[in-house]
């Protein structure tokens, strides 16, 4: 690598960089003046990310970095943004929850900071090693952070599990790589395309992807790798859970479209089959497994799974209108989480004490009308019913899915989508008709913030959506 | 070659022996001898491939330091391996299915480079000729270079996993005497000795 | 046949012959550096020390060999025999298998392997095994209360020598020990237009890692004062409380040799392994295992009037000393001296 090779590299990884960096000096800091420091290290983890966020948006460049492992094109940028978008908005959720939920060490920022660096590496991860470390560099701050109450059962049983799990996973993928390693002699992504291309595949290299593609469905937790969703979901402490259903999948949900469209898309016939599978399974058990459900952190957990299938559907197509449906489906999921987590926070009693069930949002229209009107808005959104930016996040990637002629993916999709209609609007008949229980305490300005920007972007979407559809078609031109 | 084989078959049978061992000797610190007798033969296959930096690495990094940490826990925990192993029959099927699919692969991987021997042709990094440019010579050629961005990355994942043990498991206890040594050495008579005119008779 | 002769049996010989001749040295070498310890001790203490057998006692240390091979060896009754029998075995192999790689003279070396230096790493990191084992396998609770706190003394220490060689090969560029030794003809003395001189050897170029190495090397080695696995006025004697003869020789021996292997290996590391003192004729007839053993000599001398002097550390102070303060030193050192190896060009 010649210095001038080095320094363009630099220059494309410098947000990754400040991250790095920046997660260091704020361990010194935090290490140096203890455990009161927590709030100045949060404050400055915040600035971290936007400096880095900024510095994606406003500094030009793309290509190849490090010898091709790493890429910036248009596809990461978006993706990049928007998990760091993601991980801002958790952190700040969590300040207000910092005291009760025993995560007011420095440590707890410096994670998270840590965590998403390893979400930008892995979304602009072109090699294979560059994808397990970056995969690992993520998981592991979240095993941590899953487990970081650490007095409280429930939240080391959902960091156990999830680590275990997480390394069951890790260890499929690592197996898979090195097939796919050994049946084509290189990691990087762009020369196992070529090799594809350019003879007919190996049984050894289709067993490589299975498990490779197992590795990322488990991070997105699509059926049927999602048995540690609901539990830690529901175990971890509740600004936890935010994050984790918001950066990390969008990062897992990049790589998966980045390495089925750039090293794979040779056998597309092969992953198509799998990827539907998965989708199939996640939209069916994400709208099934969520009815009976009374906790509304686990309830969130099978509508991610459900989301993720829908996600899906878009990649399954293999085109750019699939890819673009994916991005733009990830950004609308991911907003509309963290503003329903948003309002998974503002449940807590007057009395003291948060609580997490469904049945505790009964009457919610006259004690908090607005967070009403706000989860109302976010639920129709979430089941997919127009106006609202739940339905057009849907409509695209069934849109894609009939494009490539899916008929049966589609058709199952928008059933699926129906029987998940049922709870979120079961929720919404909640909140507007049946009798309040108790009061929420006062909501703190940032989550009324966040919820009511989310609100307020699920309903202008029809609006004003253009530019991200635009931006979302950009992106997904990265491939094609 | 006569050399190298016998030595290849007596590192490779000890190793699968020890490693059968690991997972059925009863005691479980026995496991861990074991274990690290597996370690041991697979520093011996690197060698006879004349991977001499890896093996020795294997040597210092999972015998001298992981699997010490392995028998650490091991000693001062009381696991009943009788009481682990008892639903073992229930989740054999599982295991069963596990093994034969890596069976299975493993038959397509070797089946594979049979029928096609060229199949690592494309590799990324031709190894250099060891009489040329010694192994460890050869491993930091590329390690600071084309790989860095790796290394750094893993460093990075090492850190975390450091930050991650320290926070879930460290607790400031109170009541703890801690030794202040630059406290200790910042003493001088002055702000340590007094010196009182006893009165006989009286006392201090 | 005529190639299995020459190829195999001949050189598979030479080099039993070799191991042989190094062990016989060795060992006659370790009875009297144990002679040697102990006088040092008394002496600094104004006793005598042992004068009994033979002349000045110069045959003590063969005595209580001939003591421990003919007691009965006991075997504590809930002991895990097996491993408790393993244990010594293990040290002392261990402690001998590492000089394979050391060599003596120019050329003087069983085994001329490529990684010399990380050899002898990796099987002194496996010392601890024997410490563990022996430990654990007594069944009682001094001597697993010693195996534990060996093992986390021996694994802290680990580190800070891994970065003091880290330094030296810095330097050097190879991790062949002969190489090394090669490399301290030239050196700072004559940098200056000096004659080749011990002024030369790494000793003064890296005299803070010659200092952290010394110091790790006492408590890799459990010497005093970092002799806590066998705190005689804590553990009674720690790991080794419930052997007794022939595997407590054992014991004592795998220490003694790898006491006698730091010994060396500072010798060859920083103080210039057999080359004389000053390259001028009259030292240069002397041959270089002179110097060897010489230097080695003085640098066993050092540890044992340490172990006279110095009163044991605290284990907290251990721990303290390896990671607060050794373990950030020799960090900076490696930093620095790539930095100035780099800058300057001279390596």
């Amino acid at each position: 690598m010649t210095a001038e090779i080095l320094s363009l590299s630099l220059q494309l990884s410098m947000p990754e960089i400040i991250l790095a960096v920046g997660a260091l000096a704020l361990l010194m800091i935090g290490v140096f003046s203890g455990d009161k420091s927590t709030s100045t290290v949060t404050g400055l983890a915040v600035a971290l990310l936007l400096v880095a966020g900024l510095w994606l948006i406003f500094m030009p460049g793309e290509g190849e970095a490090y010898g091709g492992a790493f890429m910036l094109d248009p596809f990461a940028r978006f993706m990049k943004v928007l998990a760091l978008i993601g991980s801002i908005v958790a952190m700040v959720m969590s300040v207000g929850r910092a005291q009760s939920d025993q995560l007011d060490r420095f440590e707890f920022p410096v994670l998270l900071v840590l965590s998403t660096l390893g979400m930008m590496l892995l979304i602009s991860a072109n090699d294979l090693i560059a994808l397990y470390l970056g995969l690992e560099l993520m998981s592991l701050a979240l095993y941590v952070i899953a487990a970081f109450n650490r007095d409280s059962i429930r939240s080391t049983e959902a960091g156990l599990k999830y680590f275990v799990l997480g390394a069951l996973s890790s260890g499929m993928m690592l197996y898979g790589m090195s097939l796919v390693y050994g049946f084509t002699g290189n990691t990087g992504f762009d020369e196992i395309a070529g090799i594809l291309s350019s003879e007919p595949r190996h049984m050894g290299l289709i067993f490589g992807m299975v498990f490779v593609l197992a590795g990322a469905c488990f991070k997105i937790s699509a059926v049927p790798f999602h048995m540690w969703t609901p539990d830690v979901y529901e175990g971890a402490p509740t600004p936890v859970t935010a994050f984790f259903a918001a950066g990390p999948k969008v990062a897992a949900m990049a790589i998966l479209v980045r390495i089925v469209s750039e090293a794979f898309l040779p056998i597309l016939a092969d992953w198509r089959q799998i990827i539907v599978f998965v989708s199939i399974a996640s939209m069916l058990l994400g709208s099934f497994a969520a009815i009976g459900q009374r906790n509304i952190k686990r309830l969130m957990a099978y509508s991610s799974i459900g989301h993720m299938g829908y996600a899906l559907v878009g990649l399954a197509a293999g085109t750019e209108t699939g890819v673009s449906g994916v991005v733009l489906y990830m950004t609308i999921y991911m907003i509309m989480t963290l503003g329903t987590f948003a309002c998974i926070m503002a449940m807590r009693r007057k009395e003291g004490g948060n609580v997490e069930n469904v049945d505790d949002l009964a009457g919610l229209s006259s004690t908090k009308p607005f967070m009403a009107i706000v989860l109302t808005a976010l639920m129709f959104s979430m089941a997919g019913i127009p106006p609202l930016a739940g339905f057009f996040a849907k409509y695209f990637v069934f849109v894609a899915a009939i494009e490539a002629k899916l008929y049966a993916l589609a058709v199952i999709g928008v059933l699926s989508s129906v029987v998940g209609a049922y709870y979120y609007l079961r929720i919404v008949k909640l909140m507007w008709f049946d009798e309040a229980q108790g009061e929420f305490a006062r909501i703190s300005g940032e989550l009324r913030l966040v919820f009511g920007l989310s609100g307020l972007f699920v309903t202008a979407y029809v609006l004003f959506g253009g530019p991200i559809g635009t931006a979302a078609n950009a992106a997904a031109k990265s491939f094609f | 070659m006569g050399l190298q084989a016998i030595f290849f078959y007596l590192f490779a049978f000890v190793a699968v022996a020890s490693a059968f061992m690991v997972i059925s000797a009863k005691n479980p610190v026995h496991s861990v001898l074991f274990l690290i007798l597996v370690f041991f033969n697979a520093a011996g296959l690197f060698l006879l491939t004349g991977a001499e930096f890896l093996a020795m690495i294997l040597l210092v990094v999972y015998i001298g330091a992981v699997a010490v940490l392995f028998l650490f826990v091991v000693m001062m925990l009381d696991i009943d391996f009788a009481e682990l192993r008892s639903g073992v029959l229930q989740y054999a099927p599982v295991g069963i299915l596990i093994g034969l699919i890596v069976a299975a692969e493993l038959i397509v991987v070797i089946g594979g480079s049979v029928l096609t021997p060229d199949a690592a042709r494309s590799i990324t990094m031709p190894i250099p000729n060891p009489a040329e440019r010694t192994n460890t010579a050869a491993l930091g050629d590329v390690l600071y270079t084309n790989y860095v961005y790796f290394f750094q990355i893993a460093g990075l994942v090492l850190l975390v996993a450091m930050i991650g043990a320290i926070v879930l498991t460290l607790r400031h206890r109170e009541n703890i005497k801690r030794q202040d040594i630059s406290k200790q050495v910042a003493r001088t008579p002055a702000t340590a000795v007094e010196v009182v005119k006893v009165k006989p008779g009286q006392g201090v | 046949m005529d190639s299995f002769f020459s190829i195999y049996l001949w050189p598979g010989l030479i080099m039993v012959a070799q191991s042989l001749l190094l062990l016989v040295c060795l060992l006659v070498f370790i009875a009297y550096i144990l002679l040697a310890d102990r006088k040092i001790w008394a002496a600094v203490q104004l006793r005598r020390g042992p004068n009994v057998v033979g002349p000045f006692g110069l045959f003590q240390s063969f005595a209580d060999l001939l003591k421990f091979v003919f007691k009965e060896p006991i075997i504590p009754a809930g002991a895990n025999k097996g491993v408790f029998l393993l244990a010594p075995l293990v040290s002392v192999t261990l402690a001998l298998a590492t000089w394979a790689v050391i060599p003596l003279n120019d050329n003087w070396v069983i085994a001329n392997i490529n990684v010399g230096i990380l050899y002898v790493f990796a099987i002194s990191s496996l010392e601890v095994y024997g410490i563990i084992m022996s430990g654990w396998a007594s069944n009682s609770k001094y001597p697993f209360l010693g195996a534990l706190r060996s093992a986390a003394q021996m694994v802290s220490y680990e580190v800070s020598i891994g970065f003091v060689i880290v330094t030296v090969l810095l330097c050097v560029g190879s991790l062949n020990l002969s190489d090394i030794v090669y490399a301290q003809k030239d050196g700072l003395g004559t940098m200056v237009g000096l004659p080749n001189s011990f002024l030369d050897w790494h000793w003064l170029s890296l005299f803070p890692m010659f200092v952290i190495f010394f110091i790790s090397g006492l408590a890799e080695t459990n010497r005093p004062p970092f002799d806590l696995p066998e705190a005689e006025s804590e553990l009674v004697a720690g790991y080794m409380v419930e052997y007794s003869s022939a595997p407590y020789m054992m014991l004592m021996l795998g220490e003694y040799a790898a006491i006698l292997l730091i010994c060396s290996l500072t010798t060859i590391l920083f103080l210039g392994g057999w080359l004389p003192p000053l390259d001028i004729a009259v030292l240069n007839w002397v041959p270089g295992i002179i110097w060897f053993v010489l230097k080695g000599s003085f640098v066993f001398f050092l540890f044992a009037m340490v172990k006279a002097f110095v009163p044991r550390y605290r284990y907290d102070q251990l721990m303290r000393l390896g990671w607060k303060v050794f373990l950030p030193l020799s960090l900076a050192m490696v930093i620095i001296t790539a930095f100035v190896l780099k800058l300057t060009g001279w390596a």
